[in-house]
Formats: C-alpha cells, structure tokens, sequence
C-alpha cells in the first residue's frame, strides 16, 4: 500500500507547493516573543486555519480538470485493451499465437447481455462472494491475532513460528486435497483454502509492522499509567493499520485467485466453477464473461479495502493536496 | 531567549521560587496529592549490557523543579528514562516517594523530546488518553481535557491531527496530556530542544506558568544553561562520571543579574 502511494501520486500538482506555506505560517507566527503564550497560540491556529483554507482552494481549482483527464486515461487504457483484442478475433490473427480460435468482443458482449438476464449468474456470483468474504474475514482476523502474537510475545512466537513458516510455502491450492477430506462439505473446503491463501500475506504484514512500531509510542503510554492491554489497544492496532492494511491488500489478490481454483476443482456453483464448465462445453464467450467477471469482482474489493484502508490512516503524514 | 528578567512575569512579577510554588500550589492540579521525591542511590544505569552512568546520586525534593543539565551523550535522558520506571537499574536503587521504582507509572508522567503524540488521535483524544487509561467516564475526561486544552492555548486546534500542528504545538498537547491526569511527577526529556527560539522561550514561559498551579516535582533535562537558570529551582550538572554538581538556584535568580551570572558560571565550570 505504500508502495501505491508513492508510485501514484499525481505530478507536481498546485496544492503540495502550497504546503510549504501553510507550514511555514504555523511556525512563523507559533509564538512571537512579547505577546502573551495564549495569544500566541490564537494567531498560529489563525494562521494556520487561513494558510490551510488558502491551500485547499488553490487546490480545488485545478482538482476538476485534473481528475477528468485522469478518469479518461483509466478508461482509455481499457478501451485500448478491448480495442486490440477485437481487431486480433476479427481478423482471425495467427501470429504464432492464435486469435482465431478466441471470441470476439461483440460474441462475448453478446454472451454477457444475455448471462446478465439469467438468474444462474447472480447466484454463481454472491455464491462465490460469500466463500471469499467468509474466508477472508476469518484470515484477517486470524492473521492479525497471530501476527501481534508472534510480534510481541516471545514465547507465542516460539510456538507458532515454526509452524507458520513450514506451511507457508505450500500453496493454498495444494491443499485441495487435504481440504477434501477434511471438511465434511466441499464449501468448507473452498472456504477453507480461501482462508489459508489470505492468512499468510496478513499475519506477515502484521508481524512486521508491529516490530516496525517505534518505541516513542508505548512508552508514551506506558508512562501514562497503560498496561499491556491498553498498549495493545492504543498503540500496537492502530500504530500497525498501514502495514496491516498492505497485508490485507494483497491477501484479498490472492484470495481471489484461490477462490476461483478451488472452486475450478471442487465447486458446484462459482465463477470459477462456471468458467471451467463453459471451458468442458466449448462455450468459450462464456469463458471470457467469466473471466471478465472475475477481473471485476477483484477490483471491487480490491479497491473496497484500499478505500477503507486510506480512512482508517488518514493520520499518515503526507504531501497536502496528495490524491490517488 | 527571552531574558530572564522576564521569568515569572506573565502573571504576577514574582520570579517563581519553590516557595511560590508551594504557597499557590493547587488549582488545576487539585487531586494530585503532593510532589514526589526522588533519589537515586548509587545507581548504574544504562541500556542493555551498556552502563552510560555509574554510582548516581541523587535527591530530587518533592514539588522542586529540578533540571537536569549535561553535554550530548552524558545519560540524561538515560537518568530520566530511569525515573520514569522504563529503564531498570544494573546497579543500586532508584527510589520515587520511598519506593523502588520497577515499571512506568501514571504517577510520573512524562514529555518527550520528539513527538510522543499518537498521531492518530485528534488532540482532544491524546489529552484524554490518560485518563482514559484511568478508566475516568467519557463526559468527565471530556471536560478535564478540554480544560487543559485551553490552559495551554489550543482551545480552536482541539481536533486537529498532531501532523497538522507545528512543533511547538505538539509540545503544548504533550504538556496538557502529561499534566491533566495530575501526576504527582512530571519528566521531561529536552521538550524544547527541537523548537525555534521564539517557540521555546513562547513554551518555557507556557511552563513556568502552568506549573505555578501544580504541585507536581519536575525533573526537567536540557544541555541549554540558559533554560536551567530561567527554570530550575535546583540544577543538577551531569558529566561522564555521574552528577558532578548539584547546584541551588536562588529564589531571586530571576531578577538578581548577579546571582545568575554566578550560577551560569559554576554550571558552566561543572560541565
């Protein structure tokens, strides 16, 4: 997540050459030396009120334009892809790769209008919904907890360490197997499979925020009378969000990923399962409307976790003016 | 710097002696009993296996404002993480009101150098984070910190984020957070050494004028002999061999530009 933050952020905008001051108003007038401290501290919450709102309408006059030539550059890279992908399924394009065999964009535009009218396809859809949500809620969860565990805890992490790091390199999908005859249904299993691909990106994440968290923090606490308790609730969770959040990022990509293979081996509803089924019917517009639905699944909650993930951390410092 | 013929000028022309202090001690500390005394007997104190101070010695009287002068490197902020109860002695004992100082209490509240803010509460929330802590109701830790949110002039930047407030600001949230729990101790680790001048002498004033009202023991640590003479009302100079001096301010160091030129000349003979 921080590594999106930086790499995105728009170029040299209006606003951030306006931080500097309404920086410098706070600190210039935080404390002249005669007047008294409390009016001191008036004219530098004034200033600095005033350098902000400054800031803030410098800003809002370039936002409009800006965001629209950003929303039709998004859009266009899409257009572009599609437009591509029809010229090479039209013409039937064998450049060693073949394109003959591919639908072409108005097959599949076809196709998808006419899923969007059956009610299988909504079923498949929040069937493979629930299974992802469920299993990632229960890796956040769990992830989280023996993330702290291992981070602060020495014996915890004597424990749990070990044995994290030996299943961690199997991949989720290779515990279909075991998912089978584990689980007394094949949704468990899925759910199951789906949870152990998202745990691990988030408990790593945690982990290493929470060893990150600068000591400032709970010895702040510590000194105002906190337990470990209130360290924990006050400074370990919130002080570790930003990293967690990064965790949480990248488990939901390869939740996603487990989600529609599991449910390709396994499944009875799905996406994944409908792909695969219209793979087995040479129904390949079905194939791509599936994979075309997957793609957007992903971003959405992709992007649900990134939006509450820049909530949750608005207290990050970073340049005024900064949008992604 | 703001000359020291200024001390105590804010309100009442007095300068402020322990005697002040003590007579007008009260008011919005109310509840934190009295100060507490310190003493460190021959203590080594360091972190991990690396002892930065051996054999201190040391008597902190309760309700003083004792600063803690030395060159970079000399362990105050080790002898103040010390009281504090975060750093355990190798060797000796530390002693706060008469006990063995084992683990950080909310008795001694302490002010950091750098930002000790949580920089995910709004200010109001660091404030009350205290009292929080205590386990005060919602309504009654609302009005305290609002209290102190006033006191230390931040009353129109109570729900700002520390990022949007400048050094000196965040200085005074750590003031009003460290104070509005009133603890019977307030430590703190060089809280102006990062501002401006004109912020520091703005704070140091913001200080002296807050402390008038509690009766709270300072332990204040800075390497500026200036800040000592306008604050101390005893300095203790730190040198790599432990506390080389423990010096008496006289009441009068404020105004007597005598007296001051004298002790500035013994701290400075000491360092």
């Amino acid at each position: 997540m921080t590594g999106a933050r930086t790499t995105r952020r728009p170029p040299v905008p209006a606003a951030p050459a306006a931080a500097p001051v309404a920086t410098d108003a706070v600190i210039g007038t935080g404390a002249p030396a005669t007047a008294s401290a409390d009016a001191a501290v008036d004219a530098s919450v004034t200033g600095a009120d005033a350098a902000t709102d400054a800031a803030t309408a410098l800003a809002a006059g370039g936002t409009a334009g800006r965001a629209a030539v950003r929303w039709t550059t998004r859009a266009a890279s899409l257009l572009v892809a599609a437009g591509l992908w029809q010229v090479l399924t039209v013409t039937d394009a064998r450049l060693w790769l073949r394109f003959d065999r591919l639908p072409t964009l108005d097959e599949i535009a076809g196709r998808f209008a006419g899923q969007l009218t059956t009610r299988l396809y909504y079923l498949d859809l929040v069937q493979s919904l629930i299974r992802i949500l469920t299993g990632f809620a229960l890796a956040a969860v769990a992830g989280i907890t023996v993330g702290v565990l291992i981070a602060r805890s020495r014996r915890a992490g004597d424990v749990l360490l070990p044995l994290v790091e030996v299943v961690r390199p199997i991949p989720a999908i290779a515990l279909v197997p075991i998912a089978i005859l584990l689980f007394p249904t094949d949704e468990q299993g899925i759910v199951f499979i789906t949870f152990t691909a998202a745990f691990f990106p988030v408990m790593v994440s945690t982990r290493h925020a929470v060893r990150a968290l600068p000591t400032l923090w709970e010895d702040a606490v510590r000194t105002l009378g906190g337990s470990r308790r209130h360290v924990l609730w006050n400074v370990v969770l919130p002080g570790t969000l930003p990293g967690v959040f990064g965790g949480l990022s990248v488990g939901m990509g390869v939740a996603w990923i487990c989600v529609i293979s599991a449910e390709m081996i396994s499944g009875e509803f799905g996406v994944g399962y409908r792909t695969w089924h219209a793979y087995t019917v040479v129904d390949y517009p079905g194939v791509i409307v599936g994979m075309v639905t997957i793609g957007a699944l992903g971003w959405l909650t992709s992007a649900v976790i990134e939006l509450i993930g820049r909530r949750v951390t608005r207290w990050l410092p970073r340049a005024e003016g900064s949008r992604r | 710097m703001t000359s020291l013929t200024e001390r105590g000028g804010l309100t009442t022309g007095r300068p402020v002696g322990r005697a002040v202090r003590r007579a007008t001690a009260g008011g919005l500390g109310e509840g934190g009993g009295a100060g507490l005394a310190f003493r460190l007997e021959g203590a080594a104190l360091g972190y991990g296996r690396d002892t930065v101070l051996r054999d201190v010695e040391l008597d902190v009287a309760p309700g003083e404002v004792m600063v803690v002068v030395g060159a970079s490197g000399s362990g105050k902020s080790t002898l103040l993480r010390a009281l504090a109860g975060l750093l355990p002695a190798h060797e000796g004992r530390i002693l706060a009101g008469g006990e063995p100082v084992t683990s950080p209490s909310a008795d001694r509240a302490m002010v950091f150098q750098d930002d000790g803010l949580l920089p995910w509460r709004s200010v109001r929330r660091n404030v009350e984070l205290p009292l929080g802590i205590r386990g005060v109701p919602r309504r009654e830790r609302r009005r305290a910190a609002e209290e102190w949110i006033e006191r230390v002039g931040l009353a129109k930047a109570a729900d700002r984020l520390p990022r949007e407030l400048s050094g000196g600001m965040r200085q005074r949230v750590q003031l009003a957070r460290a104070l509005v729990g009133a603890p019977r101790a307030v430590l703190m680790d060089e809280p102006f050494g990062a501002l401006d001048a004109q912020t520091r002498a703005g704070m140091q004033r913001l200080l002296l004028d807050v402390l008038r009202d509690t009766a709270a023991t300072v332990v204040f640590v800075t390497h500026d002999v200036d800040e000592a003479l306008l604050l101390a009302d005893r300095v203790a100079v730190l040198g790599r061999t432990g506390v080389r001096a423990v010096l008496e301010a006289p009441d009068d160091a404020g105004t007597d530009a005598t007296a001051r030129a004298a002790l500035r000349e013994r701290i400075l003979e000491e360092l």
